[in-house]
């Protein structure tokens, strides 16, 4: 299962801050969908410009494979200092 | 080179002392501190939000490029999480160098590269309800700055 953790305003926005998606998705890309299906709105802020997505804490572009054991970030535009 | 992420408050004075000392061949230290503000009411607190682990990494990367650019002996970045009164201090970095110049520019590029590339989120809670702080144009021009100038 995949673990999902969500960052900032898409925390608030979905109403949680972390989750196990089953049945385990193959790729990010069947990720998102099964984000999508579960919460069109989630789906839809995910796919904002600006959002970046980590899979075990290294940012990734375009879709990639994941493993049972991946924790995949959802990360907002980010505000530090 | 020093990275912390870490929920308790800090001194910046205490922080900048225990930076200075002990150096004999950095003939220069910039340090600068970043505070939160109250916005005359506006803000009664901030929230700040990481991602432990994959905060502190960015920021080394980050600090990592801070360092080889600007020719650096050493350099502090104290970051803050959790909840932040307004007045104290929320971010910290420091950087030793031989000569002023390059320990001026590398607070600089270090401040404006975890404005807006380091992952944190904040939250802005006061009076008229909360809401998160998206970053400005200008945190975006500012970085542009030095993306533009060739190392």
């Amino acid at each position: 299962m995949a673990r999902v953790l969500l960052f900032g305003p898409l925390r608030d926005l979905a109403g949680w801050r972390e989750r196990e998606i089953a049945p385990q998705p193959a790729s990010l890309f069947g990720l998102k969908a099964a984000l999508s299906a579960l919460d069109p709105e989630l789906g839809e802020a995910i796919a904002a410009p600006g959002v970046q997505v980590a899979v075990d804490k290294a940012l990734v572009r375009g879709d990639v494979a994941l493993a049972a054991t991946s924790e995949i970030a959802f990360l907002p535009p980010m505000s530090g200092g | 080179m020093t990275i912390r992420v870490q929920i308790d408050p800090f001194e910046p004075g205490a922080l900048l002392g225990g930076f200075c000392a002990g150096r004999s061949e950095s003939g220069a230290v910039v340090s600068f501190t970043g505070l939160a503000r109250a916005e005359h009411g506006a803000t009664a607190a901030l929230e700040l939000e990481s991602y432990p682990g994959f905060t502190e990494a960015q920021i080394a990367r980050i600090a990592e490029d801070a360092r080889r650019r600007f020719g650096l002996d050493d350099l502090l970045v104290v970051h803050r999480t959790g909840e932040i009164l307004p007045g104290e201090a929320v971010v910290f970095v420091a950087a030793a160098a031989r000569h002023r110049r390059a320990a001026f520019e590398a607070a600089d590029y270090l401040m404006d590269y975890l404005k807006s590339r380091a992952p944190f989120w904040k939250k802005e809670h006061g009076p008229e309800g909360s809401r998160w702080i998206e970053p400005r144009a200008e945190d975006h021009d500012d970085l542009e700055r030095w993306e533009k100038t060739p190392l």
